[in-house]
């Protein structure tokens, strides 16, 4: 038997076209919306007050080494001209990963729920994770034309297993001790979600979201092909114009914006309470000291 | 055994407070088979052949007082924890009724079910089960809160129950910083700060030190004395057992084997199981000083009128170094010697009795444990006398009484 997967895909992506281009338009304003706002945000921000936030983040989070390595790292993307691009690449990493959780969060709570609703989400997530990324460029394109929002969708699609996927496995192991404590005390299942579930599962769903930082990261690169912008761009035009200098240039900014991003996040998950514990844990240790024994 | 009920006038001593009526809990794919081939006299293992599913509680029936500790003592897989889960439906029952305040909880719905977790009935378990996220402040009110108590009043509470655990000033750090017997107190005091009439403790002290824990069931007793609650308290340790349970449920295989109080089951195990348990038992926790008290010491009631001389006598003639004097209303006065009274007598006190007291001679409580007087006796030249709350001499013990007590119970 012999048939054409390939013309069932364009039929549907044809009858999507033809009878849902409200809803299309509906979704591609209100992610336009978000991308166009955070891009709007990070580029009215001077370079030199940028380089110094990220810089006082390496430093108050990560380690004083760390923040000597961003201050050198991002004064050479400035001379590289390359910081608004990275400022546009940045912002569809946020709107992209802001995107990926506002799904992502929700599913895999769903998932740590049910196991028959995990069962068929499991299957989806690994198409999305698999599915070479120059794929999802094709549609995202048909359906939203070119620029920043099919840039952003094809993003969000590529980035969000591993959020969902932590989540639900955060959630699954937290001690079972836990969740008997929250029912013993009389919670409601969202209480239990809430007060117990969730911040136990927090470091696991912080490497979830990091994880998706990073795909959302190399994927909004390659949306450049579809005009997302960015350092995509400056990717892009050294491939076309066989430059490697100019190809190398912007491949660098990736990868300076790339650690940045993971080690700041990363910092973010080793604490399970956030950034609460960090503002009083020194106050906390104090009052312990003090207390008599 | 004395725990101050009377101090919580709402609960009478004897009413019943949870009621347990042929409660099953099978785990498996098919309860219901397998339930009905245990009706009908199947062993575990033949059930566990036909239908895979495994007894975790077989028939169990019996009534909780209100106000006792109420201890559920077994092996590892005996069915203990999954008894005391079944009280507040952590894990449901297959069979069965389960009445606590007369109403059955087993046909409650959802809602009606975490409200009696919030009100009636908290927990305290093995591992601690603290939040980790939460400071102990936080964690001692995560009842409080769950409940939809406002934030000013579940701080007073929590930090009130910090107290009462002798917790004060730890209020705001986190649990990980904690030794283990502070963390536990740090769950005792969660299970309090709701003011719930039931506490379910699961291996509480199980995990903790022996010195820890004995410091803990102290506290436990202490804490029950002032505020009388429904304690059931499961545990696998026969001295924890007997040191703080008023009545003691014996689990074995899933059935209960055996209720009664500690004195019960020691003098009438109910099988060569419940036997065993008592071989590595320390008698000395087990027996009071009152329970080996014996009356065959000479006791003179000092009164009016009776001479020091005729005192003298009746010692001479029941062949006796050492009396005991008592009062009319048979309150413990003193210990004489021969030779104590008859130096008096000669010396023309004005009062031989009371001049001829033995000054190092003290009477210990009758409630005391054995363990607690080994020492007294032995240093003792005299039998020690035994008295009542109320001072009232009950008896005394001889060196070759408690000889024989530790010999026959060994």
């Amino acid at each position: 038997m012999n048939f054409d997967l390939g013309d069932g895909i364009d039929a549907a992506v044809n009858y999507i076209l033809d009878n849902f281009a409200p809803v299309l338009d509906f979704i591609a304003a209100a992610i336009g919306l978000v991308t166009g706002g955070i891009q709007d945000a990070l580029l009215a921000i001077p370079m030199p007050v940028g380089i110094a936030i990220f810089v006082a983040l390496a430093l108050w989070r990560v380690s004083f080494g760390f923040g000597v390595f961003t201050a050198a790292s991002l004064w050479l993307v400035d001379h590289m001209q390359l910081w608004s691009p990275m400022m546009e690449t940045l912002s569809l990493v946020i709107a992209s990963t802001l995107i990926a959780m506002l799904i992502g969060l929700p599913l895999g709570i769903a998932m740590a729920r049910g196991d028959r609703f995990a069962a068929v989400t499991r299957p989806v997530l690994d198409l999305m994770q698999t599915m070479p990324a120059f794929v999802y460029l094709i549609p995202a394109a048909m359906f939203f034309g070119l620029g920043a929002v099919p840039g952003t969708i094809a993003t969000v699609i590529f980035s969000m297993p591993p959020v969902v996927r932590l989540t639900n496995l955060g959630i699954r192991q937290v001690h079972a001790e836990f969740i008997e404590a929250g029912n013993a005390f009389g919670c409601t299942s969202s209480q239990l979600l809430f007060k117990v579930q969730l911040p136990n599962a927090m470091p696991s769903i912080m490497a979830g979201i990091n994880q998706t930082i990073m795909l959302a990261l190399s994927m909004v690169v390659i949306a450049s092909m579809i005009g997302a912008g960015g350092i995509g761009n400056t990717v892009l035009t050294g491939i076309q114009r066989l430059d490697v200098g100019t190809g190398f240039e912007g491949g660098i900014a990736v990868v300076i914006l790339a650690v940045i991003l993971d080690r700041i996040t990363q910092s973010l998950g080793k604490q399970s309470a956030g950034i609460w514990r960090v503002l009083f844990r020194n106050t906390a240790q104090q009052k312990v000291a003090e207390a008599p024994a | 055994m004395v725990f101050a009920t009377e101090n919580d006038a709402s609960v009478e001593p004897s009413s019943t407070k949870i009621s347990i009526k042929n409660v099953y809990k099978v785990f498996g794919e098919r309860p219901e088979k397998a339930l009905d081939l245990l009706r009908r006299g199947k062993t575990k293992s033949e059930i566990l052949a036909t239908t895979g599913c495994s007894i975790g509680v077989n028939d169990a029936s019996f009534d909780i007082k209100a106000g006792e500790i109420f201890v559920i003592m077994g092996l590892s897989g005996s069915g203990k924890s999954t008894l005391l889960r079944l009280l507040n439906r952590l894990i449901e029952p297959t069979s069965g009724n389960i009445e606590i305040d007369g109403r059955d909880i087993t046909n409650m719905s959802r809602r009606e079910l975490i409200d009696v977790r919030r009100r009636d009935i908290s927990m305290v378990f093995q591992s601690f089960a603290l939040l980790p996220n939460r400071t102990v402040l936080n964690n001692a009110a995560f009842g409080l809160e769950v409940a939809g108590v406002g934030e000013a009043e579940r701080k007073e509470k929590a930090n009130a129950a910090l107290d009462a655990v002798g917790l004060a000033g730890y209020a705001d750090s986190r649990p990980d910083q904690l030794s283990g017997g502070m963390k536990q107190r740090v769950g005792l005091a969660r299970a309090l700060a709701s003011e719930p009439t039931i506490l379910l403790m699961d291996e509480a002290f199980s995990a903790l030190d022996p010195l820890i824990r004995a410091e803990m069931q102290d506290e436990l007793v202490r804490l029950q004395a002032e505020h009388s609650r429904t304690i059931v308290f499961v545990s696998h340790d026969l001295d924890e057992a007997m040191r703080i349970g008023d009545r003691i449920c014996i689990m074995q295989n899933g059935n209960v084997v055996q209720v009664g109080t500690p004195d019960e089951i020691v003098l009438n195990p109910a099988n060569d199981y419940v036997r065993s348990f008592f071989r590595n038992v320390d008698v000395s926790q087990v027996f009071k000083a009152g329970d080996i008290a014996r009356k065959t010491q000479v006791t003179i009631i000092e009164r009016q009128g009776v001479s020091a001389a005729a005192a003298l006598e009746r010692m001479k003639n029941f062949d006796r170094e050492f009396a005991i004097i008592v009062g009319r209303d048979k309150t413990y006065h003193g210990v004489v010697s021969q030779s104590s009274l008859i130096e008096k007598v000669r010396g023309g006190a004005a009062d031989p009795y009371r001049s001829a007291f033995l000054p190092e001679a003290a009477p210990v409580f009758a409630s005391e444990p054995l363990s607690n007087v080994l020492g007294k006796v032995a240093a003792s030249a005299w039998p020690v006398p035994v008295v009542d709350d109320d001072n009232r001499y009950i008896g005394s013990i001889s060196k070759s009484a408690l000889l024989e007590t530790l010999d026959r119970a060994g």
